[in-house]
């Protein structure tokens, strides 16, 4: 599914050179639920950036199901990032003009979907996270739980082959956090691979694998595919 | 996606109404100055009669001071108007395919026995051509002929607005009106007449209305009729009564003639020439031989139709809209960048920058547009308000749809590529940076 080899990550300024990403390897099968930890600044969100193609890395490869998409146009990263990508973020990032159903619409819009697939594949997204009641409400108009659950949605709307989810409970209280990563549980069960970031050590033991990014590199490396279910396997095939 | 776009541009517009309408008014202010003062250049100088303005020539002779070029003009242009003798001679030639003498009048005008109280009425006595050659519509009735040009017959064409005033607008051919002491037979009633510019009599007031009456020219020798408008006479003569003027070496006549073909105008340019020099021969145009046929366009610009501080004033009232624009770019950039983070999250869920671009290209649009709306809404009062300044100018002040179509498709052109520069901006988020910092 996702398989990094030797990514670098460098920022430059005039004055300053930092490496985010070193010599960064790594490999996720389809199915599996990654939490990826690590302290601040040790590169998380850069490996999010480049999984997810809002960045290229600096070098070394990166094979999204077996295509190489390390050196790939805008165009080309927009449109893999549409439909085979899902996000989720720590502040939802939600678009406060637009009601829920709008919401979810967002990337279907640039999928190029009619109208009809489009309203199905949304009603389908809102009744998983439990919102079918709330299409035409704003997200202001919601719990910062329900607003993830929208943004669950969103990233799941597509039927992405994979979603990247930043810190997705980091700003939601405990039993909003447990009922937003029971929805990514159950999408999970479904066979969408989920890559996860977190600085939550309960959070990530729910994960079927738990990546430790420190200074750019991955700490663990024998971590691998340790709780993967058999099972996974089969199911997302069928998805 | 042009719809989707649509939508989200109205969106974001009612989001921040006040600022919205800051940028359209910053447009619509640029939009309804230079609208306005472009209105009354275009309608000046547009053509007023596209159909045949390069057949129609304004036919000017020199026969000025000798000691002095007419009025002092530095580029050497003969005068505007002829003498009624050289007026009549050039009548004789059966060279144009239409050709017209004529002059500029004033009388009263009473109906006895009318409740209609005596009014000032201005009158053009001319050859019948007239009407042919300008495609002057009637309502009612008909021009004169030939015969009635040489019978001396006391007739008359009315104006519609005359018409109505005086016969409430019905059919009044055949009536009969009183001008000054003279009786006149209604021979026709002109439809809807309304020349922008009064092309055929730029030194009367180009830009006045045309008359309300329009009688022979034969009958101003034979009648003695009162000429008008302006006369100018550069020889010491004794003028005596109204033969002696029309005698003297004042010019005061306009002269038209419609030549079709380049061999026509070649040949009429020659009658005119011939006749000035057999002129000189008699001690008469003792200038160089200087006899112009200007077309209709031609004859605008060397009259100066439309004032040069006009155009000045028009390429000011542009930079403003410039200015106006520069502001409004600046709002709209501020606007953008505001909304970095949502522009982030749409590239992130697979918006190109391409969608971006027409996404905010028509959200530019929409404000253009309604920029426009109110470019025409001012623009409607800042010739409302030239009219009320300027006397005479109400027919040319006017807002037309052809002129509203201008401001929009202006206002849409200008914002859009003044626009280019905030939306080329906004579609360089980078999406990582931006969901970063959330």
């Amino acid at each position: 599914m996702l398989k990094m080899t030797h990514i670098n990550r460098v920022y430059r300024t005039e004055l300053v050179e930092t490496h985010a990403l070193r010599e960064f390897s790594l490999e996720v099968e389809s199915g599996e639920f990654v939490a990826v930890t690590g302290p601040s600044g040790s590169g998380k969100t850069t490996f999010l950036n480049i999984a997810g193609l809002l960045e290229e890395p600096t070098s070394g490869s990166y094979l999204l199901e077996d295509h190489d998409v390390s050196r790939l146009s805008d165009n080309q990263r927009a449109k893999i990032r549409n439909e085979k990508i899902g996000f989720i973020f720590q502040s939802f990032n939600l678009i406060p003009d637009l009601n829920i159903f709008d919401n979810v619409d967002v990337p279907l819009r640039y999928r190029g979907f009619n109208a009809s697939e489009r309203a199905k594949r949304i009603e389908e997204a809102l009744d998983v996270v439990g919102l079918t009641s709330r299409v035409k409400h704003l997200p202001s108009q919601l719990s910062g739980g329900q607003q993830q659950r929208v943004a669950i949605a969103r990233a799941m709307a597509g039927k992405p082959s994979f979603i990247l989810a930043d810190e997705p409970t980091g700003n939601l209280d405990s039993l909003m956090a447990r009922q937003v990563i029971e929805i990514l549980e159950g999408i999970n069960a479904k066979g969408t691979t989920i890559i996860m970031v977190t600085h939550d050590p309960e959070l990530a033991r729910r994960a079927h694998r738990t990546v430790h990014v420190l200074d750019g590199q991955v700490a663990n490396p024998e971590a691998h595919y340790s709780s993967l279910p058999a099972a996974v396997d089969a199911s997302n095939n069928a998805a | 996606m042009f719809g989707y776009y649509l939508r989200l541009g109205i969106k974001s517009i009612s989001r921040h109404p006040a600022l919205s309408f800051l940028m359209m008014l910053a447009v619509g202010l640029g939009i309804g100055v230079s609208m306005t003062l472009f209105s009354l250049h275009y309608t000046m100088s547009a053509d007023p009669i596209p159909e045949k303005s390069d057949q129609l020539f304004a036919v000017t002779l020199d026969a000025w001071d000798p000691e002095d070029s007419y009025r002092g003009n530095t580029q050497g242009l003969p005068p505007w108007e002829l003498t009624y003798r050289d007026a009549t001679a050039l009548l004789e030639s059966d060279i144009p395919t239409r050709q017209i003498a004529m002059h500029k009048s004033y009388f009263t005008l009473n109906m006895d026995a009318s409740e209609i109280k005596p009014f000032m009425v201005t009158t053009r006595q001319t050859t019948k051509d007239f009407f042919e050659m300008f495609n002057v519509p009637f309502l009612y009735g008909s021009a004169w002929d030939s015969a009635t040009d040489e019978s001396l017959e006391q007739v008359v064409v009315l104006s519609k607005a005359t018409n109505e005033k005086v016969f409430g607008g019905v059919d009044s051919v055949g009536k009969t009106i009183r001008l000054n002491t003279h009786d006149f037979r209604v021979l026709g009633v002109l439809d809807t007449w309304e020349p922008k510019i009064k092309y055929y009599d730029v030194n009367n007031g180009a830009i006045d209305e045309s008359e309300d009456l329009f009688m022979p020219f034969a009958l101003s020798a034979a009648l003695e009729l009162p000429f008008g408008g302006n006369t100018n006479c550069w020889k010491q003569e004794e003028i005596v009564g109204h033969q002696g003027m029309l005698n003297s070496e004042c010019i005061f006549i306009q002269y038209w003639a419609e030549l079709t073909s380049a061999q026509q105008k070649s040949e009429y340019q020659a009658f005119i020439d011939s006749y000035a020099n057999e002129q000189k021969k008699l001690g008469r145009f003792e200038r160089p031989i200087n006899n112009r046929l200007d077309d209709v366009v031609s004859w605008i610009e060397i009259n100066e139709v439309v004032p040069s501080d006009l155009t000045i004033m028009v390429g000011l009232a542009f930079l403003f809209m410039a200015v106006c624009l520069f502001n409004a770019v600046g709002l709209l950039l501020a606007r953008f960048l505001a909304k970095s983070p949502v522009i982030a999250l749409r590239r992130a869920v697979g918006a190109s920058k391409r969608a971006i671009f027409s996404q905010h290209l028509v959200e530019v649009g929409l404000i253009g547009l309604g920029g426009g709306l109110i470019g025409i809404v001012l623009a409607v009062f800042g010739l409302m308000g030239l009219s009320t300044l300027i006397e005479d100018i109400d027919h040319v002040a006017r807002f037309s749809w052809s002129l509203g179509a201008i401001a929009i498709g202006l206002s849409l052109g200008a914002t859009l590529l003044a626009g280019l520069y905030p939306t080329w901006r906004i579609c360089r988020v980078q999406p990582s940076s931006q969901l970063k910092t959330q």
